[in-house]
């Protein structure tokens, strides 16, 4: 939807709903209110080791939250790129915990499913936890080769000498290690499952050229 | 036991509990095997978390939080089960996540309620009563600097370290160190001998799974940190981190090739190098692991 298109001071219904899940999200984090704080002073950005790769810097992501645009935000890189490496909330002089924003940001685009198909981050968490539910356990093989299969098999070919020469030093599990507890680990998970909010997927999906994605990797 | 070794482990516990995390059984063996072989030395007992579970890292939390925070309960709650309330977890990942999951839970009563009522499904409970340390914390603030020089068997004179901290050993917690320019790492080894080359980078990020993730820009982050070590004269870069370990040593050839540069520089664990100057072996030290061979001044270390 254009800018002027819009009812001013009215938001779009899935603006709306983002950004009541959004907050849902942020009130689950101690802390996550002082978003409001926010000074517009840019120590994220500078301090920040991979704003370089991101399409919108950390401080424009609050800017961008403020202006009533969350759906921009949850389709850019950024939220994917951080490594979360904490210097932005260490040095952010109104401790606005901005690296647990954007998990909260990546958990409200799961939730809605805004990101294309195959999307690294998405992949890489999504064979994660799962790998994790099986064993208890990660397991870097397993979890690489899913990740590689499905998103780019030419790569694991490009691997293999890395993985042999790291087999070699004998820094390679061949076989998953299971918690022997996995059971308690089960329970664990469905009672977590039992507590959270019910969502429902929602419709709108990653469609080609919206913001963000294209330009890297 | 020497007298002096008795003697600087007076006010440290004497068993620590270990939480070794997922990586340092595959990739991060090195890690484990150092670890280990330097509590072993210094006369300190590290007894392995039984029935440990993945602390449930970044990934996880950028799924879902509720379950994320109580799988890495579960950990301090068999930790609580065994009495042993100090937990040393030497994965920066794993030491940050645990740390985490202990001030979520003691900040926020809602969690707090959601995850006693999870963790009481499998029986178990967690009464915020579990100290996490990094064993680098051990070392330097428990056991001493003072006393790691007296246990020393080797001097590292001539070695010049890029002390490399990462990000989650001192970030986001406020924990036992600064969290943009630590020094525990410096203060040890300078006192056994070596040099700490200037390295403005050390707490800068290694880009953890962008790796995987994002390549190139994670390849530009390590290339940084490879070029500001040796432009320094740094001979080895040596890190607390099982994830920071693999990112610098085993792609510094991807970076190589990516950039046409032509770094071999070794990459060791703190506890590797400590390992040297307390006088252990290679094999005990994991050292053979390492993908890039160790040079002079460091490999007459090994003899």
């Amino acid at each position: 939807m254009k800018d002027e298109d819009r009812t001013p001071g009215l938001l779009p219904a899935t603006e709306r709903d983002l950004r009541r899940r959004f907050l849902e999200e942020v009130h689950l984090v101690p802390g996550g209110d002082r978003i409001s704080r926010c000074l517009q002073c840019g120590s994220c950005t500078g301090s920040c080791p991979v704003s370089y790769a991101m399409d919108i810097p950390p401080r424009m992501v609050v800017a961008l939250f403020r202006a009533g645009r969350i759906e921009e935000i949850l389709r850019s890189r950024t939220i994917w790129i951080c490594a979360s490496c904490y210097m932005c909330t260490t040095r952010c002089p109104q401790a606005i915990k901005i690296t647990d924003l954007l998990y909260a940001l990546k958990r409200t685009a799961i939730d809605a499913g805004l990101y294309p198909d195959r999307f690294p981050v998405y992949l890489l968490s999504k064979y994660f936890v799962r790998t994790v539910n099986r064993y208890g356990r990660n397991h870097e093989i397993l979890l690489l080769v899913q990740y590689y299969l499905r998103r780019n098999p030419l790569e694991l070919f490009r691997l293999i000498p890395l993985g042999i020469s790291m087999l070699r030093k004998g820094r390679v599990a061949l076989f998953p290690a299971k918690v022997k507890g996995i059971a308690a680990i089960r329970s664990i998970l469905d009672a977590a499952k039992s507590l959270e909010l019910p969502r429902e997927k929602e419709a709108v999906r990653y469609k080609e050229g919206m913001v963000g994605y294209r330009a890297v990797a | 036991m020497s007298p002096d070794r008795q003697d600087h482990l007076r006010g440290a516990p004497m068993e620590y509990l270990y939480y070794p995390g997922c990586s340092l059984e595959s990739a991060g063996k090195p890690y484990d095997e150092s670890l280990r072989a330097v509590f072993r030395t210094l006369g300190l007992g590290l007894k392995e978390l039984d029935d440990w579970n993945c602390c449930g890292a970044t990934m996880y939390m950028s799924v879902d939080e509720t379950v994320s925070l109580a799988i890495s309960a579960r950990n301090l709650a068999l930790a609580q089960k065994d009495g042993n309330r100090e937990l040393v977890a030497p994965c920066s990942a794993c030491y940050t996540v645990l740390l985490k999951t202990n001030r979520f839970l003691r900040e926020s009563p809602q969690l707090k309620k959601k995850v006693d009522r999870i963790l009481g499904e499998a029986g178990l409970q967690y009464d915020l009563n579990v100290t996490i340390r990094h064993p680098l914390d051990v070392l330097v603030n428990d056991i001493g600097i003072e006393a790691a020089a007296l246990a020393a068997k080797r001097s590292l004179e001539g070695v010049t370290f890029a002390p490399y901290y990462g990000c989650q050993i001192v970030r986001p917690e406020r924990g036992f160190d600064d969290r943009e320019f630590p020094s525990s790492m410096d203060r040890l080894f300078e006192r056994l001998g070596a040099k700490s080359a200037y390295f403005p980078l050390k707490t800068r990020c290694c880009g953890g799974m962008l790796m995987t993730t994002f390549p190139r820009v994670c390849l530009q982050l390590v290339k940084d940190l490879l070029e500001c070590a040796a432009e320094n004269d740094a001979h080895c870069i040596v890190t607390t981190c099982p994830l920071c370990q693999v990112n610098v040593e085993v792609y510094q050839k991807r970076v190589n090739n990516a950039f046409g540069t032509s770094y071999e520089i070794p990459v060791l664990f703190f506890t590797q190098l400590l390992g040297l100057a307390l006088g252990c072996s290679e094999k005990e030290l994991g050292l053979q692991r390492n993908l890039i061979a160790l040079k002079v001044p460091l490999s007459p270390l090994l003899a």
